[in-house]
């Protein structure tokens, strides 16, 4: 029992109606979430320590032991995650402190950001698969406030998408529950893990697997993306930055966690699918992020060609794999927060989004341009940034184990992630500079700090993977070995 | 019974499909609503129906329901209950800036 895991999710969820109090107060709303998104940081950080010293750390609500309550489970997988995305909303908050329009400020955007993290937070660190619905559910509802502020019609036209593609995959999720209940009658994960073990995963069990894989396959954006390039370019520039660094995140830690836990009998069946999705997904995703001129959808497909990045790893499985799989999906978060934060920028300051509209930035805004650079190099997985360490280790899960065509494909992708931010880098960063130093848009200190942060994380996070590796070698130990995770929380009351 | 209600649960849904299908907003929004109830019935379903009586101390029952799928109904209630509420009042205001709620007019505006 360790109450202080709830705090990543109660702390959020508590700051936010507060801060619906103080509508009228754009600054003090701004800062008190920075405030409270550190102090998130910092427990996940400490429960990160924690977990490495005494072991998994679970919380049952109410005193009820598992399988029968509700209970929090925090191991080095969920921590990791958690705290990655508490520094990057930090970072995230700090930018739309002083970029956000007054419209925005005002209007309960700081609450929604705040709901949202919870939401994010409480579906890392849940050991229910009930309870994960609903913190899906909580996380939703707060990103359709946030796709929707400000009201403009291409928005809402996505808006709609956005939603009723949501509601359908929530209804899918709520069917595989309701058959997973009246198949082996629990809804714990770790006593579902004990229960689909003992009945061994037949055809039945098989199926609702692929039912839940279908249901976040389409949160995470894995094959099932095409709602996603409209949705994540409309926003304003800031909730694509936190849509593309946490959202998709979340589906794909339910993948891992699920099918790794859960449903891990039968890889030759399930494992394959994720494959075969995630190849495709390496392909669309990358024939998208060559094929527009809209900078904006050229990040969001990125995203894409992430997701089906990580879960090769996933479909994978092996040792190298799965810890590729975590350094890359750290990365990412990081990575894809501060691609959208620059591209925002870059839109912010010349006023468009066309590729063909913008030349010669680099003259103007050398430091910007140099974010760009390093940002395109940490994506394509040059060292020492982040990316490298990930793609490397998965491509050697991929040799290990023969799974040449993904190896081809996902190192294939990279080569078209390098080549669409090049596209970018050279029409809008290189070439002829079209706007004179007298009538540029000066570049407010304030947009650059929270990227040259982020910069600063991915060298940090690709230079420092030697502290980073306990970490994540415990969390896909913990991935491998169900046992470890099943034994944590049900301890005393497994037969 | 259990029979009766999944045949019940197979006709809401094909009604809710061939409602999402159709072009009005406002169809679709229906057509989630009679999803949601749809799947509500399915986990009822799942529990089993009037297998015992009221899970309570004192009823000294020969068996007694299973409690938990009328939790996690009233819970996915409450969250379509706000689902819905959130999407009638984006479909209003979608409507209000678009100037239709066909979605097939929706998307031919390409005046961003």
């Amino acid at each position: 029992m360790n109450n202080i895991i709830l705090l990543p999710v109660l702390i959020p969820v508590m700051v936010g109606i507060l801060l619906i109090f103080l509508r009228s107060y754009g600054r003090t709303q701004a800062w008190f979430s920075i405030f409270t998104m550190a102090a998130t940081a910092g427990i996940s950080y400490y429960l990160l320590e924690k977990v490495q010293s005494d072991g998994i750390q679970r919380l049952d609500f109410g005193g009820w032991a598992p399988p029968f309550g509700i209970s929090f489970v925090a191991d080095s997988f969920s921590l990791l995650l958690v705290l990655t995305a508490s520094i990057v909303t930090f970072v995230c908050l700090m930018y739309a402190l002083f970029s956000t329009n007054k419209l925005l400020q005002t209007m309960y955007y700081y609450p929604s950001v705040l709901f949202l993290i919870a939401g994010v937070n409480g579906s890392f660190l849940t050991g229910d698969l009930f309870n994960l619905f609903v913190c899906f559910e909580v996380m939703l509802l707060s990103s359709y406030v946030l796709l929707t502020l400000g009201g403009a019609k291409r928005q809402l036209r996505e808006a709609i998408k956005y939603v009723v593609i949501n509601i359908v995959s929530s209804w899918f999720f709520l069917v595989a529950l309701a058959y997973l209940y009246g198949a082996v009658g629990t809804l714990n994960m770790a006593h579902l893990s004990v229960r689909v073990a003992e009945a061994g995963q037949g055809p039945l069990l098989t199926t609702i697997s692929i039912v839940f894989m279908i249901v976040f396959s389409l949160k995470a954006g894995l094959l099932l993306y095409f709602w996603l390039p409209g949705s994540y370019s409309t926003p304003p520039v800031v909730t694509s930055a936190l849509f593309g660094a946490l959202l998709t995140k979340v589906g794909i830690y339910a993948l891992f966690r699920v099918f790794s836990l859960i449903f891990n009998q039968q890889p030759e069946i399930t494992h394959a699918i994720i494959g075969v999705m995630a190849g495709l997904t390496l392909i669309g995703g990358s024939i998208g992020a060559i094929a527009y001129n809209d900078i904006r959808k050229i990040a969001a497909y990125n995203v894409v060609i992430a997701v089906g990045f990580i879960l090769v790893g996933l479909a994978i499985s092996t040792p190298n794999a799965i810890e590729g799989a975590i350094y890359y999906l750290i990365h990412d978060m990081v990575v894809k927060a501060l691609l959208f934060l620059l591209v925002g920028t870059v839109i912010a300051l010349t006023g468009t989004a066309q590729l063909h509209q913008m030349s010669g930035l680099m003259k103007n805004y050398p430091l910007l341009g140099w974010s760009f650079f390093i940002t395109m190099l940490s994506l394509a997985g040059v060292p020492p940034l982040s990316g490298f360490i990930g793609k490397v280790l998965v491509s050697e899960g991929a040799i290990e184990s023969g799974a040449y065509i993904l190896l081809a494909l996902s190192l294939l992708s990279s080569l078209f992630v390098l080549y669409s931010l090049l596209r970018i880098f050279k029409n809008s960063f290189w070439g002829e500079t079209i706007v004179g130093k007298e009538d540029q848009v000066p570049l407010n200190s304030r947009f650059l700090v929270p990227c040259l942060v982020l910069v600063l994380l991915t060298f940090g996070i690709g230079l420092g993977t030697e502290g980073l590796s306990a970490y994540v070698t415990d969390a896909a130990e913990t991935l491998l070995n169900p046992d470890i995770y099943v034994d944590a929380v049900l301890e005393g009351a497994r037969p | 019974m259990e029979t009766i209600i999944i045949f019940l649960v197979g006709i809401l849904t094909a009604v809710a499909i061939y409602l999402l299908l159709s072009k009005s907003l406002i169809r679709v929004i229906l057509g989630t609503a009679i999803l949601s109830h749809a799947v509500h019935l399915l986990i009822l379903a799942m529990g089993g129906l009037k297998e015992g009586t009221v899970p309570l101390l004192g009823e000294e029952a020969e068996s007694y329901v299973d409690a938990l799928p009328q939790a996690l109904i009233l819970t996915a209630i409450v969250i379509s209950f706000a689902v819905t509420a959130f999407i009638l009042v984006l479909a209003y205001r979608a409507y209000q800036e678009l100037g239709t709620d066909d979605l097939d007019e929706m998307r031919g505006v390409n005046d961003e």
